[in-house]
């Protein structure tokens, strides 16, 4: 599908962008919201589910206390204050994905609000995300249309439902139109969902992994003129799963609503779908009023009235939230801001802490993390943590290298032998044959073969240009098939020709 | 006083999934003016000082433990569905061919 957009920069001369992010959480509870089914994932479809989260009449539901307890803990990690008495609402709407007919949500008395993120963008930047609401309610069922060409709802002439997700809890946090991003906003975005999803870790409430579906951002986007107050109409761009898609969802907003706006067009306040495939969306429906759900209290479910020392209680409780870690991290490894943003970016900063306490000195932890294992990475287009390699096994390559059993060289191969499965590193060492050759005779037999096939170099070292050495130490590496130690070599390459390093 | 127009109940109808013909848009709209003005004579009464009663029981904070129990077997679950296949409840097409 072709559309009209005008370049970003182009856009951003003309227009302000405002955004608001709705995030959902799946918590990572035992069972459902308002029912004990299990949350467990594989199950068959529609063995999870009993009366209440089917809907039955008569059914009355009972709130999950640690999904409460949850909301509680992300609602104090986002700076919020916590309501002293709130209520449950319906939310009705038709879709056989909620065979209630209604989902239950918190309207107008959400149990978090007024908090705020800081995120920090890719330079160091602090961006303050400021929050409007945290609430609790429900996921839906899963469909799976028939019929239609793709599989997808258009052109499907009937639909299956599977209600094992039905209930889960969900946490819903919602940002206040965030505002002065300017040309940032989406990184603003990519950068805010990915603050959120290490401190939803770090809470330990939820995995937070986007790929699941545990972690779900609309991105809600507007744009108006330079120096206009308000705001113009808004479309929101639905589910949203990657990091990269929230950014390059955001992107391609932007640049669609400018080439609407600047041909004298108005934007339709709709929801829209993206497309991985190529970043673009597409109108989904016209977004209802939200005076359309008809809100209502939730007469089943009685409110909730957190004590405050229990608010207190959880508020102690709260583990070292992420951006205090960085500091600490960053200073205990005595590394820059951006070299620490880096780290951030690259989602090694676990891999390098669990390095570290697997016996790696943090400038190798990080060295290798971010070097050979990050260039892998990207070549294999996998994520970090997902490489075949733990942190210990990259513990192991670096205390070989201190010790002096490897160079950087060999300890590249070694690594490149354990990404490939032939097993933990010394074995790979083993079964490959990498040594450093630390037989000095061995060693010295090598450099002389060196020095007496480039004379000419030999001849500039003796003369004192101790630069031309490299060439001899290439020389010998070569030799030795890489398997010596370079800092070694070139004492013996400077000794030999009589000259003070 | 007619507070209900026309059109109000055809969005109303469509919200609801239900198809309205013209004259019964005419008669809803006045049924459902009958019952806001009578829902609005309760609000006459209950003053300002009445606030709108949502929990007859002075309850809060009614929660159960995050422990599993028992569930339906699909076959229990699927028991009461007008249709299914593979194990799923099956539902007509949800988006018209517009």
């Amino acid at each position: 599908m072709t559309h009209d957009l005008v370049s970003y920069e182009d856009a951003l001369k003309a227009y302000d962008p405002v955004m608001g992010l709705e995030v959902h959480v799946e918590l990572g509870t035992k069972t459902k919201m308002f029912c004990g089914c299990s949350t467990a994932l594989g199950a068959e479809p529609n063995s999870q589910v009993c009366p209440v989260c089917l809907g039955l009449p008569g059914a009355l539901p009972v709130v999950n206390a640690i999904g409460v307890e949850s909301a509680i803990k992300i609602g104090l990690a986002l700076n919020c204050e916590i309501a002293e008495w709130c209520r449950f609402a319906r939310k009705n709407y038709f879709y056989p994905d909620m065979p209630k007919n209604f989902q239950t949500s918190q309207y107008d008395e959400p149990i978090a609000f007024n908090g705020y993120l800081d995120v920090s963008l890719e330079d160091g930047e602090v961006f303050r995300v400021q929050i409007e609401r945290a609430h609790m309610e429900e996921d839906t069922g899963k469909s799976t249309h028939v019929g239609g060409a793709t599989g997808r709802i258009h052109g499907a002439t009937y639909s299956l439902l599977d209600y094992n997700r039905a209930g889960i809890p969900l946490i819903e946090i919602v940002t206040k139109p965030i505002e002065g991003a300017g040309v940032r906003a989406p990184e603003v975005a990519k950068a805010y969902v990915a603050e959120l999803r290490e401190l939803i870790k770090a809470l330990g409430v939820s995995e937070a992994r986007m790929e699941m579906g545990q972690m779900r951002c609309d991105v809600n986007l507007s744009l108006r003129p330079h120096g206009e107050k308000k705001l113009g109409t808004r479309s929101e761009t639905k589910n949203v799963n990657s990091l990269r898609s929230v950014e390059r969802a955001a992107r391609y907003e932007i640049q669609r609503h400018a080439a609407v706006l600047s041909s004298g067009g108005t934007i339709v306040q709709e929801t829209r779908h993206f497309h991985e495939e190529d970043g673009s969306t597409t109108p989904g429906r016209i977004k209802e009023e939200a005076e359309d759900y008809r809100y209502f209290p939730e007469p089943d479910l009685v409110p909730i009235a957190p004590a405050r020392e229990w608010v207190e209680e959880l508020r102690a409780g709260l583990p070292e939230l992420p951006s205090v870690r960085r500091k600490r991290l960053q200073e205990d490894w005595g590394i820059a801001d951006h070299e620490m943003q880096s780290v951030l970016n690259a989602g090694a900063i676990d891999l390098i802490v669990a390095t570290i306490e697997a016996g790696a000195d943090a400038a190798s932890a990080r060295k290798w993390w971010m070097g050979e294992l990050a260039r892998r990475s990207n070549e294999d287009g996998v994520e970090l943590a997902e490489l075949p390699i733990t942190p210990a096994q990259v513990a192991r390559v670096s205390a070989l290298v201190s010790s002096g059993d490897l160079n950087d060289k060999l300890a590249r191969q070694v690594i490149e032998g354990v990404l490939a499965g032939e097993g933990d590193p010394d074995t790979v060492v083993e079964k490959r044959g990498l040594k450093v050759v630390s037989d000095e005779g061995a060693l010295g037999a090598a450099v002389d073969e060196a020095i007496a096939a480039n004379g000419a170099i030999a001849d500039k070292i003796r003369g004192g240009n101790l630069a031309a050495a490299g060439a001899l130490i290439g020389a010998v590496m070569k030799i030795t098939r890489g398997q010596a130690d370079a800092k070694r070599v070139r004492e013996l390459v400077l000794e030999k020709l009589g000259v003070q390093g | 006083m007619p507070g209900i127009t026309r059109e109000e109940v055809a969005h109303l109808g469509r919200l609801s999934r239900l198809e309205l013909k013209d004259e019964e848009l005419d008669h809803f709209a006045s049924q459902l003016d009958e019952i806001i003005g009578a829902v609005a004579r309760v609000s006459e009464v209950a003053g300002e000082d009445v606030p709108p009663t949502s929990h007859p029981l002075p309850l809060t904070n009614v929660m159960r433990p995050d422990e599993v129990r028992p569930s339906l077997t699909p076959a229990e679950a699927l028991s009461g569905a007008p249709a299914q296949e593979q194990q799923r409840f099956k539902v007509p097409q949800i988006l018209g061919e517009d």
